[in-house]
């Protein structure tokens, strides 16, 4: 159960230059919008061609430029979960998923009901597309691509129409029906909590270029680069200027800091996440602050916090993050005078 | 008026709808697969094509006529040819009102289909071959329903139009009482021959027969226009 796609392909401005192999298992693509990672599900799943490269699939050649091939779509055995579902609104319910069978009439009324069994739909036969909710248009469309027996599925920003309380359930059901499915599936999104749920492995793509590979918890862990880190969620990054090999100057926030880790000759940036930092009350303790208030946006379960180096007031502002242990929790009864920046949670970023 | 309806001859009538009726026919299918072809080619071609399928709805239908008996006529080669080897005549006859409608009808027609066929949303189509359907497959089951409405009235516009069709059918097909002579055909004639009565009476049937056409089409696309009411 492989992957392997090189895909090369000029739009919009960039040029869309992708490499990744998969493992059989769920592989990430994050990025932010238009960064070309819609384009490199299309060109896998053959509706859209690449203007070169190369797409292997457990040894079949579904795209090759060199060699001229290029199977149509319908060849592809590729499942594709469309943004928006693509359910055929003229039809209904029991129409959508019985298209792609074929043989005996009888034969697919039952493999429909089966599947309709499977992904609860029952009672919805004769509605159409238009009558559903959101998250029974999802179930629609996936019922009805895994009907098409797909040796492998593409997931394109599966998410991103529904509202918040129905995408956590249905993110559940979709962790359960992904374990059933054995097969390369590709999860395009630009929601890394998404990403992080769903893929042991990502790419982040960036202009049409990945940042980074690799598996999904060593990239949230260590991003190693200054795209990676944003697109991680990574609020707080700086410029610096290396001053030992574990010491540095954050220009930005106008700190120095002592690093955990070497700094290479490469590192550029360095980042903290908001959640990071650490109230402090000695001035004195290592890679310690003082810092000012410059604004607070709270969100649900979050406190979120705009400080700033009280000593140089022209400085960067810094995302300082807590969870609320109450729901209610308003504000913090006291706003710390020192925030620490422990060295073990500091991103040494190139 | 009920010694002239005793008098009347309806050919005009029957042969108005029955030349309607085919060349209607001719251009739901021709026009569905020309708009088809043309939204495969690019757009330089696109535009060609585009402009040579319109044309006869801009020209002047006496200068559709021209060309048609330029092509059909009996003195031509291709004209000859066709009567020669497969004993077909349009010059002076039934065939040629449907032809004549047909070709003045058929822009109508390819334009509704075309900008419905252009509504459709791009997914539809990619989800058809994703899911493994053939292209033919996905054009009659996916594209053409969900086109339906500007398709039916493209059909419905392109009847009123090759049922009133004048100038074309005069020169290609002529004006034979009881062969070519249509409604349209047929008023003009009357007129000139002074029978102010009898065109008058054709004259109402034609506008009987827009009237409920128009209607039928209100009706036909007042059904997806569910939202309109929030003009008002």
């Amino acid at each position: 159960m492989a992957l392997k796609a090189k895909i090369v392909k000029k739009f919009h401005g960039f040029n869309l230059d992708v490499e990744f192999e998969t493992d059989g298992s769920c592989m990430g693509i994050l990025g932010a919008s238009g960064c070309g990672k819609s384009m490199t599900l299309k060109c896998v799943a053959g509706i859209e061609k690449p203007d070169s490269g190369r797409i292997v699939h457990n040894g079949r050649v579904l795209y090759d430029s060199e060699k001229g091939i290029n199977l149509p779509a319908r060849e592809r055995h590729v499942g594709y979960l469309f943004q928006n579902y693509a359910l055929f609104p003229t039809m209904t319910v029991e129409e959508n998923l019985k298209i792609s069978l074929a043989g005996k009439e009888k034969e697919k009324q039952i493999q429909v009901l089966e599947q309709m069994e499977r992904f609860q739909l029952n009672g919805l036969e004769k509605r159409l597309p238009s009558q559903l909710s959101g998250g029974q248009q999802q179930r629609v469309a996936l019922a009805r691509m895994l009907l098409s027996k797909p040796e492998m599925i593409l997931l394109d920003e599966p998410f991103s129409a529904l509202d918040g309380f129905l995408k956590d359930t249905l993110q559940l059901e979709m962790l359960e029906l992904l374990k059933e499915f054995h097969g390369d599936v590709l999860f395009v999104s630009h929601s890394r909590d998404e990403i992080y749920r769903f893929c042991d492995h990502m790419i982040l793509l960036s202009n049409g270029e990945p940042v980074v590979k690799g598996l999904t918890k060593d990239i949230f862990r260590k991003p190693l680069k200054v795209e990676a880190a944003r697109l991680t969620g990574c609020k707080n990054i700086s410029p610096i200027e290396r001053i030992s090999e574990y010491e540095l100057y954050a220009q930005d926030w106008d700190i120095r800091l002592k690093t955990a880790e070497p700094i290479g000759d490469l590192i550029r940036y360095i980042g903290i996440r908001g959640h990071n930092l650490m109230p402090a009350n000695d001035p004195e303790e290592e890679n310690t602050m003082k810092i000012s208030l410059a604004g607070s946006a709270h969100t649900t379960f979050q406190l979120q916090y705009l400080v700033q180096n009280a000593a140089r007031l022209s400085s960067s502002k810094i995302w300082w993050i807590r969870e609320k242990k109450e729901y209610d929790t308003e504000e913090m009864d006291t706003i710390p005078l020192y925030l620490k920046f422990p060295k073990e949670d500091l991103l040494l970023l190139s | 008026m009920g010694e002239l309806l005793k008098t009347i001859d309806w050919s005009p009538l029957y042969l108005s709808l029955k030349t309607g009726i085919a060349a209607t026919v001719l251009t739901f299918f021709l026009g569905i697969g020309a708009a088809r072809q043309i939204m495969k080619l690019n757009n330089t071609a696109k535009a060609i094509a585009d402009g040579i399928l319109t044309l006869p709805l801009v020209l002047p239908p006496t200068v559709a006529g021209f060309f048609l008996l330029l092509i059909f006529s009996l003195r031509r080669p291709f004209g000859r040819y066709l009567l020669e080897n497969f004993d077909i005549k349009l010059v002076q006859t039934w065939p040629g009102c449907v032809m004549a409608a047909f070709v003045i009808a058929f822009p109508l027609m390819y334009r509704n289909a075309r900008a419905a066929f252009e509504q459709v949303d791009i997914t539809m189509i990619q989800a058809g071959r994703t899911l493994g359907l053939s292209e033919r497959k996905i054009f009659w089951k996916i594209v053409v329903p969900i086109a339906a409405p500007g398709l039916a009235s493209g059909t419905v516009l392109s009847f009123a139009r090759a049922i009133g069709e004048y100038g074309a059918t005069t020169m290609l097909a002529g004006n034979i009482l009881g062969k070519t002579r249509t409604v349209s055909v047929a008023i003009a004639t009357e007129v000139t021959a002074g029978n102010w009565d009898i065109a008058g009476f054709w004259v109402l049937v034609i506008v009987l027969l827009s009237f409920l056409i128009v209607a039928a089409m209100n009706i036909i696309s007042g059904k997806n226009f569910k939202n309109g009411s929030g003009w008002a």
